[in-house]
């Protein structure tokens, strides 16, 4: 399902023929709403589809394998793991849908996490001012990528490799040829390695259940009284009730003690950058399935030419894809100088970026432009979060988790480009 | 049927550099009714219609709309007038439903959210208007539709906005004959509401089943606009071919070749 089209699954009506829908549109059927969903998938659109099935069959195997894998300790350290690059890939996302591609994301999250360590550590500014400073620092690198794309018309692919060279370079010079800051701002290093306490969240996890329900109890409602088609309650129910079985089962194993050592130290609850994660993912969402912008970047991945006939301002869309991609970058930079103690010269170097695009590809998220979610990103996230944790497990070397890792993208990459095909023949 | 046109171009010129597309063309479009625009290949149809659309400005002549003269520089003049294009290659986003391709860049929304309910409801209004009951669900990406189909949603676009004339270019040039048959259909459901319309065809078959009238262009003059029940399928060939038939069409075809 692309997201572009069905943020909603249900909200596809079933085959109610428009010339009948005023009264007798009401709840479409479970079975229709099913039918429909196997028949876009059948019609070469997969969603999310692959990364699920996926992370599912490779947490089986890892678990089988190691049970080690399933232990709390390792659930808490996977979600930290990943949370940077996901962060990143969510940025991604957007700068994809337009069929464009930022290579430079990753070192981009490196300057700024220079950025802000220099600020934090060297100048002594308070956190708050310092992660803004970082995210500025991205949103203006978003600027001048977005710029060179859409109105100097440099293909993206190189501006931003040309950008992924200057920006290494750029972290090497911050950090005065390679000396490692380290971060003692306790609010920082707390992002990516402390919890929230179990009773909060438990609360958080209320709290967003509940509004996650209120939203759709009050769309199906508006939709029923205006006459328009409904998803049928029991989808309804499904998907409630899923995402509270999910986030309950998540909260407890994450608020189980882990520490080794129980004397020593005390560890259990959510890692906060779960909440930051998930903050990121319901914002974007909104963005992209909620609002007109959103709509405008896929239309222009989607058919860029219909876009400007519609009077839609191309290049300012491009340019806000990129500020919004290096701005999340910033993000995931802060969340990798929070997990490492410290910036190095490495810091969204070596293979973050990859990870990064491979998750969102991974995840669902079409190279052809025009599909994909941001939720895709978290998938995908997981997904590579969990082949690499699950491989060093296994005592595999990292040579042969890169291997895999890539093996990996080049199949999601595969599964897109074949089901691109199926959708064009139609 | 004869009412005064509330499109009315007279003298219209337009080159691009030293080549002069279109000379001293007169093009009148009545309320109610098909006008069907044809001529050969390079004949100045396109330009004909990108200038009414404002794509092209024009360089001379007068452009009237309901009894007024107008200036028409950009789309967004024409779109103001109430004049929609569907263009040959549709413009739809293939990623995109049908309600959503309705809308694109004139989205309705309340507060920063869009509003879906009522671009539904706008939406189904418009396809019924138009008795259109060949899509199954208007939430249906554009991808998944026939050739046809996707003719009635750019079709549909382009009513939705209470559009007064619309003109479209070819629209059967790419669909099969029970297709065609349903874009006809609806071509001529559209004049039956009151829109005037303009159709751009080489099909003579397209030509005779749905227009009023008939405007053929030669070399970038108009050689006549008749009633389509005054002439017959060869006349209009030999129009497009020489630009004069019999009495019909230009006085001297040499001068026109330019």
């Amino acid at each position: 399902m692309t997201a572009a089209v069905a943020p909603e699954k249900p909200e596809m009506p079933d085959s109610l023929g428009t010339s009948k829908r005023n009264g007798t549109a009401g709840a479409a059927s479970l079975r229709s709403v099913a039918r429909n969903y196997v028949e876009r998938v059948r019609g070469g659109e997969l969603g999310a589809l692959p990364a699920v099935l996926g992370l599912i069959v490779l947490c089986v195997f890892f678990a089988a394998l190691r049970p080690v894998f399933l232990s709390e300790l390792n659930f808490a350290n996977l979600l930290t793991q990943g949370a940077g690059s996901i962060a990143i890939a969510m940025g991604l996302v957007f700068v994809l849908l337009l069929g464009e591609i930022d290579l430079s994301a990753g070192y981009a999250s490196g300057v700024c996490a220079a950025v802000l360590a220099i600020l934090l550590t060297d100048h002594g500014w308070p956190w708050f001012a310092a992660v803004g400073a970082a995210i500025l620092t991205g949103t203006v690198i978003g600027l001048l990528l977005g710029v060179l794309v859409a109105k100097v018309g440099i293909p993206s692919f190189v501006v931003t490799l040309a950008a992924f060279l200057g920006f290494q370079g750029i972290v090497l010079m911050l950090l005065k040829e390679g000396t490692n800051i380290s971060i003692r701002d306790q609010t920082i290093l707390a992002v990516a390695n402390n919890n929230l306490s179990p009773a909060l969240g438990w609360s958080l996890f209320a709290v967003s259940v509940a509004a996650y329900a209120a939203i759709q109890f009050r769309q199906n409602r508006n939709r029923r009284q205006r006459g328009l088609a409904t998803s049928p309650p029991t989808l309804l129910a499904v998907r409630i009730g899923g995402l509270a079985v999910l986030g309950a089962v998540a909260v407890h194993l994450l608020n189980q003690e882990r520490s080794r050592n129980v004397i020593v130290d005390s560890l259990k609850g959510v890692p906060i950058v779960v909440p930051v994660i998930a903050v990121l993912l319901v914002a974007g969402t909104f963005l992209l399935q909620r609002t007109s912008f959103g709509l405008h970047i896929y239309a222009v991945g989607g058919n860029a030419e219909a876009a400007r006939r519609a009077g839609i301002n191309v290049a300012a869309i491009r340019i806000t894809a990129f500020v919004i991609c290096s701005s999340l970058a910033a993000v995931g930079g802060i969340i990798a100088a929070s997990r490492g103690n410290s910036v190095d010269p490495n810091t969204g170097g070596s293979n973050v970026l990859l990870l990064a695009v491979g998750a969102a590809v991974i995840g669902g998220t079409s190279l052809f432009g025009g599909r994909g979610r941001v939720v895709d990103a978290v998938l995908g996230g997981m997904v590579v979060a969990v082949i690499q944790n699950g491989m060093g497990l296994m005592g595999y070397s990292s040579g042969v988790k890169y291997a895999v890792t890539g093996s990996v993208l080049l199949v999601a990459a595969g599964v897109d480009a074949l089901s691109r095909r199926r959708a064009v023949q139609r | 049927m004869t009412a005064t046109p509330i499109l009315r171009l007279r003298g219209i010129d337009k080159s691009f550099g030293p080549v002069q597309v279109l000379h001293d063309v007169s093009f009148d479009v009545h309320p109610g009714e098909v006008t069907a625009l044809v001529g050969d290949n390079g004949a100045g149809k396109s330009t004909l219609v990108k200038c009414i659309g404002g794509i092209h400005p024009i360089d001379g002549g007068e452009y009237w709309f309901e009894d007024e003269e107008v200036q028409v520089h950009s789309p967004r003049d024409a779109a103001a007038l109430g004049v929609e294009i569907v263009y040959q290659d549709l413009a739809l986003c293939d990623n995109l439903d049908i309600v959503q391709n309705m809308f694109l860049g004139r989205e309705k929304r309340r507060g920063l959210v869009l509003d879906d309910a009522t671009m539904e409801e706008m939406a189904a209004k418009t396809l019924e208007g138009l008795s259109v009951r060949t899509v199954k669900s208007i939430r249906q990406q554009v991808s998944s539709l026939s050739g046809g189909q996707r003719q009635t949603v750019a079709i549909a676009k382009a009513v939705l906005w209470n559009s007064k004339v619309v003109i479209l270019d070819e629209p059967t040039a790419a669909l099969g004959v029970a297709q065609t048959a349903q874009v006809l259909e609806l071509v001529r459901r559209l004049a039956d509401n009151g829109l005037a319309v303009v159709l751009i065809s080489h099909n003579m078959n397209d030509v005779f089943a749905v227009s009023d009238r008939i405007a053929a262009l030669y070399l970038g003059r108009m050689a006549a606009q008749i009633r389509t029940s005054d002439v017959t399928h060869a006349q209009v060939v030999e129009l497009i071919t020489s630009g004069r038939s019999g009495d019909l069409g230009l006085a001297t075809t040499n001068g026109a070749t330019a």
